[in-house]
């Protein structure tokens, strides 16, 4: 049995317990033991200093793309959980439409034997919707929930069809898991490679209006109230989308959503002269949008922040702008991005970690986002004050595909431990196999 | 050397300088006639054009250019070959202009990161064609002297048109009002934050206008419902015999072509005394010979 670890005199943010102070947290057997307000004494722990350092539960991401099986040439579960924990996320939710899509249980167990082999982060399968991913009959959503799915999406493509979205929910009442969605018409989104506005008109892009993304929304909720089960919108990205949660949570609707870095930070203007690293799906939206989700964020109506990590390769951004692939990766500029908000005044440091911790934990019903007694001993350490530079070269993730090359950030992680071993310290991946 | 890669980012007097130096190319042949001796300007058409590409041709050949003519049809880009690779290939053959026609909006700005011989827009998805916009204000200033004051109004499907926002900008820069008229399903958001006012009433419009400009109307889009049919459109947006006895009298009507005669103009006005048409044909090659001497 290995020693107890002591975080000893960190400033411990825990939001599940409404914690916000300096602490001391121990670690034992794989759970967090203790936190305590007075200092602890405990013989034989491996003592890590925490002073100016913030003390947070591991980081969960809801939504992440690997890329394995199938093109591990853009990351794979390996370098993909590196990413992960040098982000200080502890667990993560991988999207089934990779190459041979997670629509059976046997991609599903690949999937986990390959994270058993990574031995980093948690991953957590999200299996398909549709067979295939194809919008026409349901995948067995029960096998996959058995393999070890957490939730089920087509999530890259909508589901079109109305009554097979409406079946889907009914459906997942058996399994009590969210349905999680991609929301976009696509007979409104059409041939479009950015947010409908003044830079596509200025740019000539064909434009995706936000009533692609706003009528889906309404569709869902609409089912949803119909039919029970839970849905989890993904990558929200509208103020007309988030007015609709807003309400569906006042009436009660068992309904959750996302934001992503990306969407919360850059607008439309982001484009600039055809840059496809801008390039995502759903597109980077207006100014107003973005002051939207922020508020969202912070009124509750957002329930967490997820990258939408999207590994590509360069091949695969420099094309012409409407032959771009959509996507970015997001894992390792997550929590700079997100203190960005705290810094702007726009969240406390409180909601801000409830928001990569917590939030995520209770939407998709996981262990960990907090560090009450018997929680996992899944930590993450912060440095609040450094100022680092993002150099998309230095990136853990096999892609390089951000749009954020170059910005300066305020707060990184320093270390980041799973189920109480450090698998991440000052730059450096631990790995253990 | 410069890119010529939109009107977007040109100043009021480099487009006047530009629009000057063209002027010594009137008459024809006129200037620095060998001013490209012994080079050779690449035109690179992934999308069919006849005026422009022969436009550009002209140009360069007056100016003492060899031309390399190169179209998609029959290229390794129908192998799957990428844009960057096909550029880089025909750019290390050694020319000093790249003329770009191509069906994606920024094809050009892609291409201009990675070489390092100039690159000029020939028309690029619906984004901007700035040699276009170039020759329609060199033709307006010599039937105006200049710009300031005038009313231009920009007719039909401006959703879908390089030429109209590239004019949007370039007439704006020289003190035009422009204002830009269609269905609202092809007109899209921002307009006026290019400089454009925005209308739906041609009739109300049309006896404000010092020039009317008609754009091409792409017929495959009656079948993408952006209007119910061209004879609709016509009877609403068309420049019609009757509708331009309402213009102002001197008033010019343009055409980019290649029109679709009846639809969005009527052959007689087309063809009639305020046509200004194949005048932008003519001052095309002069503009583009101008354009050439400045990018290369």
């Amino acid at each position: 049995m290995s020693a107890p670890i002591l975080f000893s005199r960190g400033r411990v943010i825990d939001p599940r317990s409404q914690v916000d102070g300096v602490r001391d947290v121990l670690l034992r057997d794989g759970k967090v033991a203790e936190i305590s307000e007075a200092p602890l004494q405990v013989p034989g722990a491996q003592v890590v200093d925490a002073r100016g350092r913030w003390v947070l539960p591991g980081f969960i991401d809801l939504h992440v793309h690997l890329r394995e099986p199938g093109e591990e040439g853009k990351e794979t579960i390996l370098t993909g959980s590196r990413s992960a924990v040098a982000g200080g996320f502890t667990a993560v939710v991988a999207m089934p439409n990779t190459k041979i899509v997670n629509d059976s249980a046997l991609v599903t167990e690949l999937v986990l034997s390959r994270a058993r082999a990574a031995n980093l982060c948690h991953v957590y399968p999200a299996g398909a919707i549709t067979k295939g991913l194809k919008g026409e009959e349901l995948a067995e959503m029960g096998e996959l929930i058995s393999a070890g799915c957490v939730c089920i999406t087509d999530d890259g493509r909508p589901v079109m069809s109305a009554s097979l979205m409406r079946r889907a929910l009914q459906y997942s009442t058996l399994f009590d898991i969210p349905v999680m969605v991609h929301e976009e018409d696509l007979t409104l989104s059409g041939k479009g490679a950015m947010t409908e506005g003044p830079t596509a008109t200025r740019l000539g892009l064909a434009p995706i209006p936000s009533s692609a993304e706003i009528v889906m929304v309404a569709r869902d909720l609409v089912l949803l109230e119909e039919t029970g089960g839970r849905l989890h919108i993904a990558h929200i990205s509208c103020e007309g989308s988030v007015r609709l949660v807003r309400e569906a949570k006042k009436r009660g609707l068992k309904v959750t959503a996302e934001a992503t870095p990306h969407h919360f930070t850059l607008d439309d203007t982001a484009v600039g002269s055809y840059d496809t690293h801008a390039k995502m799906n759903p597109p980077l939206r207006l100014r107003r949008d973005v002051e939207a989700l922020r508020e969202a964020l912070a009124d509750g109506t957002i329930d967490a922040i997820a990258t939408d990590h999207a590994p590509h390769g360069i091949l695969d951004k420099q094309v012409e702008f409407e032959k771009g692939i959509n996507g970015v990766v997001g894992l390792e500029t997550a929590l700079g991005l997100t203190l960005a908000l705290v810094h702007d005044g726009v969240l406390s440091p409180l909601k801000a970690v409830e928001l990569l911790t917590d939030g995520p934990a209770r939407a998709f019903g996981l262990p960990g986002g907090h560090l009450g007694a018997g929680a996992p001993a899944d930590v993450t350490l912060v440095d609040p004050e450094v100022e680092w530079a993002v150099d998309a070269e230095r990136f853990f993730s096999k892609s390089r595909n951000t749009p954020f090359n170059g910005r300066l950030l305020k707060g990184r992680v320093t270390q980041t431990w799973v189920s109480g071993r450090l698998v991440f310290s000052d730059g450096q991946i631990k790995e253990s196999r | 050397m410069r890119h010529l890669l939109g009107i977007e980012g040109w100043r009021r007097e480099e487009i006047e300088t530009l629009l000057d130096r063209a002027e010594a190319h009137l008459p024809r042949g006129s200037a620095n006639a060998s001013v490209l001796q012994g080079k050779v300007v690449a035109n690179l058409f992934f999308e069919d054009s006849t005026r422009t590409r022969t436009s550009f041709e002209m140009a360069a050949k007056m100016l003492g250019a060899q031309v390399l003519n190169w179209t998609a049809a029959g290229s390794s880009v129908s192998k799957g070959e990428t844009l960057l690779d096909t550029v880089r290939n025909i750019e290390a053959t050694g020319p000093v202009a790249l003329v770009i026609r191509h069906r994606s909006s920024g094809a050009p700005h892609l291409v201009a990161k990675h070489v390092r011989c100039a690159v000029i827009n020939a028309g690029d998805g619906t984004h901007e064609h700035p040699s276009q916009a170039l020759l329609d204000a060199f033709t307006l200033r010599k039937h105006w002297g200049k710009l300031d004051g005038r009313t231009v109004l920009i007719v039909g499907d401006i959703l879908h048109s390089r030429v109209a926002r590239s004019n949007i900008l370039c007439l704006t820069a020289l003190g035009a009002r422009v204002v830009a008229c269609g269905p609202p399903t092809l007109l899209p958001v921002g307009l006026k934050e290019l400089g454009a006012e925005v209308t739906t009433n041609l009739d109300a419009a049309l006896p404000q206008a010092d020039a009317v400009m008609c754009l091409r109307l792409q017929l495959e889009r009656q079948s993408e419902s952006f209007f119910p049919s061209t004879r609709e459109f016509s009877r609403l947006f068309g420049l019609n015999v009757a509708r331009s006895e309402k213009m102002k009298s001197g008033a010019l009507v343009m055409h980019p072509g290649p029109i679709n005669r009846g639809v969005e103009l009527a052959p007689a006005v087309a063809d009639g005394a305020r046509s200004v048409i194949l005048e932008q044909v003519a001052n095309g090659v002069a503009v583009r010979r101008a354009i050439l001497e400045v990018c290369s």
